[in-house]
């Protein structure tokens, strides 16, 4: 009898053969859907888009954009981590403070994100909106997943590390923290990417000086397509590499300190 | 060095979700020697052994003669963390520095014949490895009253035999308080045998053995 393995044959048992191609098949869509619109005020076709972008990146105030743009998003997203993780400490120690957060951790999650921004600059000086955008997106993902991380930590493993004595330092190191990597790396994932929609959109209505979001607000104003898409490839390259930089690190550390991702 | 003294279980009760587990059960446990609890499962067995371990609260009465003991317990499953490797679970309940712990770790790994498998995770062995990686960690700990609940779940008889004769070797000077389901593995290791039913728990029956004959 002849058995045949289809799966993962060829070229593209590569995975990066098969992202590439990936890519390749969606720029040919985009150039496909240029020559059937075939108005630049509409679309612009990804050849006209990297010409933009060779030509905004040989401007030095091109990278001060994209770097301060970066800060300040960033800026949030640790800001946000880091509040998250101790509410969610905090919450799971004591079920009063859960029942004073919980409902406001709830308004923020349902709450329109344009709200907020329009919110924050009546409140805040308008270049610390972007950040104080990002920070209320991530915060409530990071609380949600590290609580969860918390309550679901296996009790048979708590029961052993008291019974061997472990101490609260041992037991956090050596079972509440590997416990919780996956949902924490999960919500950092989930944060960063909203962290960057959420902080451009602020940077859009703020018009903050200096931002990717100002710039684009200025394409929509000056009615620069072109300009438009290379900014908006900028954010998604930015979000790409931060993430990627991020789950690096993140594997790095829990290689390091035996922590499972 | 920790006091010996008998360890005496007195009128304890306690009640789990409306069902009573202990009724006013008393017990006295010798200062050393094994001591076996042989019934059916369910009858209260590992909550007792929680109770004495102090992982589990109860209602009323009093266990005396713990408190001056290091209790070292063998849970009725390994309970290892997944995390890090086996020799790693080891080093982690010892109490030295990370060189030494490591090095004892892979000692007592060789002692429960799994020399060459220190660094795998507790997912890349087998049920009966597990075991003696959990039985390992345990001794390893040591202590003055040995919990064992179980113990030897999941060993093929030859890795039973071995590990029952480095239980006893290592435990000499031990209380332990064994847990069982198996007539067999009661007759070998105990000194005294309560045969015991519940909820709530009560001895049926208390078998004695002369310690000269086992030690």
């Amino acid at each position: 009898m002849k058995t045949s393995i289809t799966k993962n044959k060829g070229l593209f048992r590569y995975k990066t053969i098969r992202k590439l191609f990936a890519a390749v098949f969606w720029l040919c869509v985009w150039q496909l859907i240029y020559f059937a619109v075939r108005q630049e005020i509409l679309i612009v076709s990804p050849v006209h888009v990297l010409q933009k972008l060779i030509a905004l990146s040989k401007e030095s105030t091109f990278w001060l954009t994209a770097f301060f743009s970066m800060t300040r998003i960033l800026e949030g997203f640790l800001l946000g981590i880091f509040t998250g993780s101790l509410l969610a400490i905090c919450t799971c120690v004591s079920s009063m403070l859960y029942d004073i957060f919980h409902p406001v951790i709830s308004i923020i999650k349902a709450t329109p994100v344009a709200s907020f921004i329009i919110l924050a600059l009546v409140w805040i000086p308008s270049a610390h909106v972007p950040a104080f955008t990002s920070f209320l997106m991530v915060t409530p993902i990071v609380w949600a997943n590290v609580f969860q991380g918390i309550e679901k930590t296996d009790e048979n493993l708590l029961q052993m590390a008291a019974a061997y004595r472990f101490g609260t330092v041992k037991t956090v190191r050596r079972v509440y923290i590997p416990s919780i990597m996956p949902y924490f790396t999960a919500a950092c994932t989930t944060g960063l990417g909203l962290a960057w929609k959420a902080g451009i959109a602020a940077e859009v209505l703020a018009n903050t000086p200096l931002s990717v979001g100002g710039q684009i607000y200025n394409s929509k104003i000056y009615i620069e397509t072109d300009s438009l898409f290379a900014w908006t490839v900028v954010v998604v390259a930015m979000s790409v590499l931060l993430e990627w930089l991020m789950v690096r690190f993140m594997k790095t550390m829990g290689q390091k300190y035996n922590v499972e991702q | 060095m920790m006091g010996k003294c008998k360890l005496e279980i007195i009128n304890l009760t306690k009640t789990y979700n409306d069902k009573n587990i202990f009724d006013h059960f008393s017990l006295t446990l010798p200062e050393k020697g094994t001591v076996c609890l042989y019934g059916p499962s369910g009858c209260g067995k590992t909550t007792l052994l929680n109770c004495i371990a102090g992982l589990e609260p109860y209602d009323s009465g009093v266990i005396a003669g713990v408190e001056k003991r290091k209790i070292a317990y063998l849970f009725q499953e390994n309970r290892l963390l997944p995390w890090i490797s086996a020799a790693e679970n080891i080093a982690a309940v010892l109490r030295g520095n990370e060189i030494q712990n490591r090095e004892e770790a892979r000692i007592w790994m060789r002692l429960v014949g799994l020399e060459g498998e220190e660094d795998k995770l507790p997912a890349q062995l087998s049920g009966g490895m597990k075991r003696r990686v959990a039985i390992a960690r345990v001794l390893a700990y040591g202590g003055d009253l040995f919990l064992l609940d179980e113990p030897f779940r999941g060993l093929d008889p030859e890795s039973k035999e071995q590990m029952i004769s480095l239980i006893k070797q290592r435990t000499n000077d031990a209380l332990k308080i064994l847990v069982t389901h198996d007539k067999q593995e009661a007759e070998i290791l105990a000194d005294i045998t309560y045969i015991l039913s519940g909820p709530p728990v009560k001895i049926d029956k208390k078998i004695e053995r002369n310690l000269q004959e086992v030690m």
